[in-house]
């Protein structure tokens, strides 16, 4: 005699998307402490973090008594913020819920959706963490039609540290590293490839005339918040980066072809060597981009059948800082990443916490689901 | 079903937006005495008009409350979420011109540019320990505008009126707001940044594709179409929209 007969189809998309869900979490919360936080978050720590843009992004809410609030966008920084109060150090931690995103006009894209994560924060060997993380992932997708798309938004970070120039430069790209169009804009403009603005070319000669103090002694009353003080530094900070010599071509060069660097991951050792050869001090992220390929190979990720590129993670949310990488499924343009997640070590920095080794992953189980069945 | 245009309820737009229509023939008049919210026009059968604050307008045309309605171009791009899908413009009247501009305190020599201000923004808020706010009413194409540019480390604070004086006020840094001659900037010390035209804004006769474009809609348009001396608009779906 058969065991009971199978439960009819699940036929509503939102009922399968909550089934994946509670498998996805189920697998994700062994060996992990299970997280829950209130949909309601406090707006400001989120709108600190990243900014206006994320008034676009989710949804903002006002309360007479506690003051701005959003629909939980995102779990991961509630979820570091609990980790850090109740004392850091390492945990593994597993959630499932809802989150809601504002999608733009047109695009069909839901804007409440089902997320199961997971967090691996502190540890002894933050490498380990990263491969074990990444492994879950993996496993929980096994069988699924998927491309896995890597980057390393550590490499930029040291490429960047390493192009010998004044820290205020570093400082702006690095600032702009989310910001692709911008970026470009400063590379030109330190490369000395993008003729000063006019405005900027007539302030500097005036600088040149005038002095500093000769120009500020004209500007007259200041009112507002920016003071005084404010508009001198900055003229001295004008003055020091005109006299500043612009990058040499082969280092920016260098930066160009890390970001355009488009290849299986097995063969991207090589073009980074070559890229770190022109950017002294690259050399540390390369030999750590190294070892990550070692590892995944030894853990049975062929690197031939997984993609890396240079860019990848730069335009997503700006916490990641280290190793990123995506699920995305094979000609499947319509459904949006079935799981993405990286290294996020500098954000518990960012919350006022020390830097604090972390890593995680969101797992999507509507299109999860969606794809299972074929539809 | 009659053809609703909807027209600002008062002011200088509604006297110019008068002239336009009786220059071509069309007349548009209050009725009811001075105060009375109400209107009627000649010359076109089947139009029947209707007098609504300019921010309403555009409010009724994504909705498809109306079929047409004279405002801004400034209104019609930041209330409706998807200007292309909803609207149309069907003309661009010629008056009501405002620059929707970035403007910084005169005293800020070291800012000219979008790029000044994002760099002065990454100073201000290390220094401040808060983001550099910037007033105006125009949420969402400040943001837009700023997002395409680039820059980061700015807050948007919400004024309605008198934006000018925020600065004084402490209040806000910097200010995105309409302005036709620039003299209220000037007047406040203010100056636009040479990149920091966000948009340029004039009174335009929008068309709803949100609105139910019945036989008789479709009919008295064409009617004031001829009228107007403008291309008859080709309706998708037409009468298909209402529900």
């Amino acid at each position: 005699m058969s065991a009971a007969a199978p439960p009819a189809a699940i036929t509503d998309p939102a009922a399968r998307e909550k089934a994946v869900a509670e498998e996805l979490f189920a697998r994700f919360r062994e060996g992990a402490a299970p997280f829950d936080t209130a949909i309601l978050q406090p707006a400001e720590t989120l709108i600190d973090l990243y900014g206006e843009d994320m008034r676009a992004r989710a949804y903002v809410t006002r309360d007479p008594l506690r003051g701005e609030l959003m629909l939980r966008p995102d779990f991961t920084v509630p979820l570091l913020e609990a980790h850090l109060a109740a004392g850091g150090g390492a945990g593994r931690y597993a959630y499932v819920g809802k989150v809601f995103r504002m999608q733009e006009a047109g695009s069909g894209r839901p804007s409440e959706y089902l997320q199961v994560g997971l967090e691996h924060l502190g540890g002894e060997d933050p490498l380990a963490e990263e491969i074990a993380l990444f492994l879950e992932v993996h496993e929980a997708l096994a069988g699924l039609p998927v491309r896995i798309e890597t980057g390393d938004v550590g490499l930029l970070v040291a490429a960047v540290e390493a192009l010998g120039t004044s820290r205020a430069r570093k400082d702006a790209l690095l600032r702009h590293l989310w910001r692709p169009g911008r970026f470009r804009e400063l590379v030109e403009r330190f490369g000395g490839r993008r003729a000063p603005h006019p405005a900027q070319a007539a302030l500097l000669a005036r600088l040149a005339q005038e002095g500093v103090e000769g120009v500020m002694a004209g500007i007259g009353e200041l009112h507002g918040l920016r003071e005084r003080d404010e508009i001198a530094e900055r003229l001295r900070a004008l003055l020091e980066e005109a006299r500043t010599p612009p990058l040499p071509a082969a280092r920016l060069d260098a930066v160009e072809r890390l970001l355009a660097l488009d290849c299986p991951l097995g063969e991207a050792l090589p073009a980074l060597e070559e890229i770190a050869a022109e950017l002294p001090g690259m050399e540390e992220a390369v030999s750590r981009f190294a070892e990550r390929v070692v590892a995944l190979a030894r853990a049975g990720i062929e690197p031939q059948e997984v993609r890396f590129a240079g860019s990848f993670g730069r335009t997503s949310l700006e916490y990641y800082d280290g190793f990123v990488f995506g699920f995305v499924a094979r000609d499947r343009p319509d459904l949006p990443p079935l799981a993405t997640g990286g290294r996020y070590d500098a954000l518990a920095a960012r919350l006022g916490g020390a830097r604090l080794p972390a890593v995680g992953a969101v797992v999507r189980p509507g299109p999860v689901a969606r794809l299972r069945e074929g539809e | 079903m009659s053809l609703r245009l909807a027209v600002p309820s008062k002011g200088r737009l509604q006297e110019a937006t008068f002239e336009w229509f009786g220059a071509r023939g069309i007349t548009l008049r209050r009725t009811g005495s001075g105060r009375e919210y109400a209107a009627a026009a000649d010359g076109v059968a089947g139009l029947v008009v209707e007098l609504l604050p300019a921010g309403e307008i555009a409010r009724d045309l994504a909705a498809g409350r109306i079929h047409l309605g004279v405002t801004g171009t400034d209104l019609v791009c930041e209330k409706i979420p998807d200007p292309a899908a909803d609207v149309q413009s069907l003309a661009a009247l010629g008056f009501g011109h405002a620059d929707l501009v970035l403007a910084v305190p005169v005293p800020w020599v070291d800012v000219a540019t979008v790029d000044d201000l994002d760099d002065v923004a990454a100073r201000f808020r290390r220094r401040h320990g808060r983001r550099l706010r910037i007033a105006t009413k125009y949420h969402r194409l400040v943001r837009d505008f700023l997002r395409v540019k680039g820059v980061a480390d700015y807050a948007l604070v919400d004024s309605q009126g008198a934006t000018e004086g925020t600065i004084r006020n402490r209040t806000a840094e910097a200010i995105a707001d309409i302005t036709s001659t620039g003299e209220t900037l000037r007047a406040n010390r203010l100056k636009i940044l040479d990149d920091g035209l966000i948009l340029q804004s004039q009174a335009e006769l929008f068309l709803s594709r949100r609105a139910a474009w019945g036989k008789d809609a479709q009919d008295a348009l064409a009617r004031l179409c001829a009228r107007l001396g403008l291309d008859l608009p080709k309706l998708k779906g037409a009468g298909a929209a209402s529900s």
